[in-house]
């Protein structure tokens, strides 16, 4: 591609996170290269961690204000029947952001309790992190993975942020069957989906205790995660893969050193062999289970489920096959190397000529919005945007994460109409349209929507109707 | 209402509100006078004709047609003189007139002559004579004169700006405040129509969805009434006259507050009405009727305070004088500049009327500007703040020298 500002403009908004000053004409050269050469940035994936803490020293935290809150409400302590000093559920409190969609500002403001601290904490580092990517590209992937692999913050709290932080980010460009294993054995995703107090009926603990199997985790690794629905498992293959991982657990919540972390508990652990999808896996214990996770990872299915789900994110509601086809064969070919599928995306030129249908999703478009107009992100609103807007940060409302469909997003149009309206009030003031059209749309921006914008009453509505353009709505 | 201050200190520490001042202009303080002065910015250039109608004017209904506020029709003008009469859903207006609390300047513009909203919004709040968008404010810098004549307790003057970002007419060296209110100002319903007619030209799926909506069908008919009790309209509008409403509260009870500011600004959106303009009924009936209400809102909560005030109602340009093919106006050049406050010598129409005919209007399409407005904002200045004359000249309207200052308005 020689010099290109439009594929550059279409690069930025479909692959990455939206252009800011500059941004078009300093990849108009090479757009392509621009996109690989994000991939090759050392540490692109990573957040400063600095001050953050991991997922079993989050839940000891959680649990000890859950504690003292509990205390702070004389309520009679839970009766443990079992080692795990860990609550079932860890509702956020009342003032959580995900509970709240009220726009207006706050009357006086309270300080956050424990959970919603942490919850923002993690935010402004993934929010930070988008406005301040070159072109957001490897952001996108990991926004991508976090929702194909979706915990969901209501039931975990902010457990979430660091689940993204631990698990997804540093496998983004590595091997899918390591995202795998560091997803399905991280705390969250234990807890989540019920795994954490899954036990064998014949194990050390199943023998004594009234609980049995969860089959919750197995059915949405095989379902969600890996080979997808309907794919060729069967029930049975289901049931026996969720003994196999039974015991994939969370080390008591009280334990001040290692309370939270991922522990293979062995006395929860269904002995003996497993058959799964025609194949017998020996009771290796921990190993087992991974085992049947690798195989799920090298299946077609898997990459052909993948290649759907990526294409359908990134280009097209209704993914081109020739481009899954594509992705498949390279997921299948590289053992699932993530970054030469990513790569087989790029260079796929489908990817580049799919027409420009595809609706943002709340999220991208907000964060697309700050970095147009350069605007300082503020947590708080961005948060709470998000829950007007239906796409809650880390949030979703089933496993299945958030939908990639345009037609999910495109009701909550007039929401955006009046977020945009009150951002453009208090962000307009200095920015010059004209000069906004050209950072944020370049070449992309129709005749028409260059009208409506320089002919606007105000700069407040100039901008308004920029982020509402369709040619800014649409990648 | 959120904001009812019981100290100076709470004033400042208010999570929602900031605040300002700690005192009176040094001259008007000798002369036993506490003078507030709230400026009002309509962005968007509002239509004074529409506003202040010259019913008087022979040539009057014939180049406004149907939409001309007409004595004569089924929603006939409030009178304010022989000559002019005030658009009817302006009610408070028209009795503070008649009260003698307020002043209508008509047929009056900025030095601005071209028809950019930016650059004539620029112009309005710099009070520059060219536009500049990185400018200071003219009621910043008059403030700042003052503060460095005043020697009150070791304070600097301050002022208050309403809104989620300070307008530039108050950004400056004087240290400003900001308050937001709580309600959202929604997105006007002129954003919405440019949106919308943006979608029908280049997305039919968008344009499908804000349409249904808004059920906005009927509006795009070709003469541009909304149906009667079109129950989305008035969501809406009762949104914005809240919206107005609490703005105005705000900034009447910052100014009412003995440790409170003394000047302060607030910036509306939303009045650049291109295309079914809604005279009579529609989106300009409801935005004069909300900011009707400001006013009295206003009034009300000044109280006591009200006979010291006075509050300026500017915008940067005016609207053309014939109707446009979408039951709109298109730009114009000179406009109103409404004046209200018990401070005001008011009950009074400042106007040298150029006329309606083609031959003397400006350009032959806008009605022609025979008053300047820095001349009224410098007789306000000079006479109810006690701003210094040569300052005026030169730090507040710099390039202002031929303009003379109204005076007699307070």
């Amino acid at each position: 591609m020689a010099n290109d500002p439009k594929s550059a403009a279409l690069a930025l908004h479909r692959f990455g996170l939206g252009p800011r000053e500059g941004s078009i004409r300093r990849i108009a050269g090479d757009p392509r290269g621009a996109l690989l050469a994000e991939l090759q940035k050392p540490n692109v994936a990573r957040v400063p961690s600095a001050g953050m803490m991991n997922g079993g020293a989050t839940l000891r935290a959680l649990r000890a204000y859950s504690v003292a809150a509990a205390e702070q409400r004389n309520a009679v302590a839970p009766k443990m029947t079992n080692s795990m000093a860990l609550p079932r559920t860890m509702m956020m409190p009342s003032d959580s952001p995900m509970l709240r969609g009220d726009m207006a500002a706050p009357k006086r403001p309270k300080a956050p309790s424990l959970p919603r601290a942490l919850y923002l904490k993690e935010a402004k580092l993934r929010i930070d992190k988008g406005v301040s990517a070159d072109i957001g590209f490897v952001e996108r992937l990991v926004w991508f993975w976090s929702n194909h692999f979706a915990v969901a913050g209501d039931k975990v709290g902010a457990l979430a942020g660091t689940y993204e932080r631990e698990a997804i980010r540093p496998h983004v460009l590595g091997k899918f069957s390591d995202m795998l294993f560091a997803v399905e054995s991280h705390p969250a995703m234990l807890f989540y989906l019920d795994n954490a107090f899954s036990t064998g009926p014949n194990s050390p603990l199943g023998v004594f205790e009234d609980g049995g199997i969860n089959e919750n985790l197995a059915r949405e690794i095989m379902e969600l995660h890996t080979v997808g629905v309907r794919s060729g498992y069967t029930q049975e293959d289901v049931t026996n893969f969720a003994k196999v991982i039974s015991g994939w657990s969370i080390n008591p919540v009280g334990d001040t050193k290692h309370g939270g972390e991922f522990a293979f508990v062995e006395d929860r652990h269904e002995p003996g062999d497993q058959v799964i999808w025609g194949k017998t896996y020996k009771d290796t214990g921990l190993a087992q289970g991974k085992a049947v996770l690798n195989d799920l990872a090298r299946k077609p299915q898997t990459a052909t489920h993948l290649a759907t789900k990526f294409v359908r994110h990134f280009v097209a509601d209704d993914p081109p096959p020739s481009l899954v086809d594509k992705l498949a064969k390279t997921f299948m070919e590289t053992d699932g190397n993530l970054r030469e599928f990513t790569k087989a995306l790029v260079m796929a030129p489908e990817s580049w000529d799919a027409p420009r249908s595809k609706l943002k999703p709340p999220g991208e478009w907000i964060i697309s919005s700050l970095r147009a107009t350069g605007t300082r992100p503020e947590v708080d609103g961005i948060v709470r945007a998000q829950v007007v807007l239906g796409q809650p940060l880390w949030v979703p409302a089933a496993p299945t994460g958030f939908s990639d469909l345009s037609i999910t997003w495109v009701e909550g149009l007039t929401q955006r109409l009046d977020l945009a309206a009150e951002y453009a009030e208090r962000s307009a003031d200095r920015l010059s349209p004209i000069k906004l059209v050209d950072t944020a749309l370049g070449p992309l921006a129709s005749d028409r929507t260059r009208q409506t914008i320089g002919f606007a009453g105000s700069r407040q509505q100039a901008l308004t109707l920029l982020l509402l353009a369709p040619e800014f709505q649409r990648r | 209402m959120s904001c009812i201050f019981t100290s100076r200190r709470q004033f400042l520490a208010g999570s929602a509100a900031f605040f300002a001042w700690a005192g009176t202009p040094k001259l008007a303080r000798a002369e036993g006078r506490d003078p507030r002065f709230l400026t009002i910015v309509l962005r968007g250039a509002l239509d004074g004709l529409a506003t202040v109608a010259p019913v008087g004017d022979p040539d009057w209904i014939s180049v406004r047609g149907d939409f001309a506020l007409n004595p004569d029709s089924k929603m006939p003008p409030l009178k304010l003189t022989d000559f002019y009469a005030v658009h009817p859903s302006m009610p408070n207006l028209h009795r503070m007139f008649h009260a003698g609390h307020a002043t209508i300047v008509h047929a009056v513009s900025s030095s601005y002559r071209d028809r950019s909203h930016f650059d004539g919004q620029d112009v309005l709040e710099s009070g520059l004579v060219k536009p500049s968008s990185t400018s200071t404010g003219w009621l910043n810098r008059a403030l700042d004169a003052l503060a460095s004549d005043d020697q009150v307790k070791g304070d600097s003057a301050q002022a208050f700006a309403v809104g989620p970002v300070m307008p530039m007419v108050v950004r400056g060296p004087a240290p400003v405040l900001v308050w937001a209110p709580q309600q959202v100002v929604p997105a006007s319903e002129d954003t919405l129509m440019r949106l919308l007619r943006l979608y029908k030209q280049t997305d039919a799926e968008l344009a499908r969805v804000l349409e249904e909506r808004l059920a906005l069908a009927p509006i795009l008919q070709s003469d541009g009434a909304r149906p009667a009790g079109d129950p989305n309209e008035s969501a809406r509008a009762s949104k914005l006259r809240a919206y107005y409403a609490e703005a105005a509260t705000g900034a009447a009870q910052a100014l009412a507050h003995a440790d409170g500011p003394r000047v302060g600004a607030l910036a509306l959106e939303g009045w650049d009405t291109h295309a079914s303009e809604g005279i009579i009924t529609g989106q300009l009936n409801n935005m004069l009727g909300a900011l009707d209400g400001a006013l009295a809102a206003a009034e009300t909560t000044l109280g006591p305070v009200w006979r010291e005030t006075v509050i300026t109602v500017v915008t940067e340009f005016g609207r053309m004088v014939k109707i446009n093919g979408s039951s709109g106006t298109d730009h114009g050049t000179a406009t109103v500049a409404l004046l209200a406050g018990g401070g005001l010598k008011g009950g009074r129409i400042i106007s040298d009327w150029p006329g309606l005919k083609e031959k003397d209007q400006y350009e032959g399409r806008d009605l022609k500007p025979t008053t300047d407005l820095r001349a009224v904002l410098k007789g306000l200045l000079s006479e109810h703040l006690r701003v210094d004359e040569d300052v005026l000249d030169e730090e507040v309207f710099p390039g202002s020298d031929d303009i003379k200052a109204m005076t007699g308005l307070v």
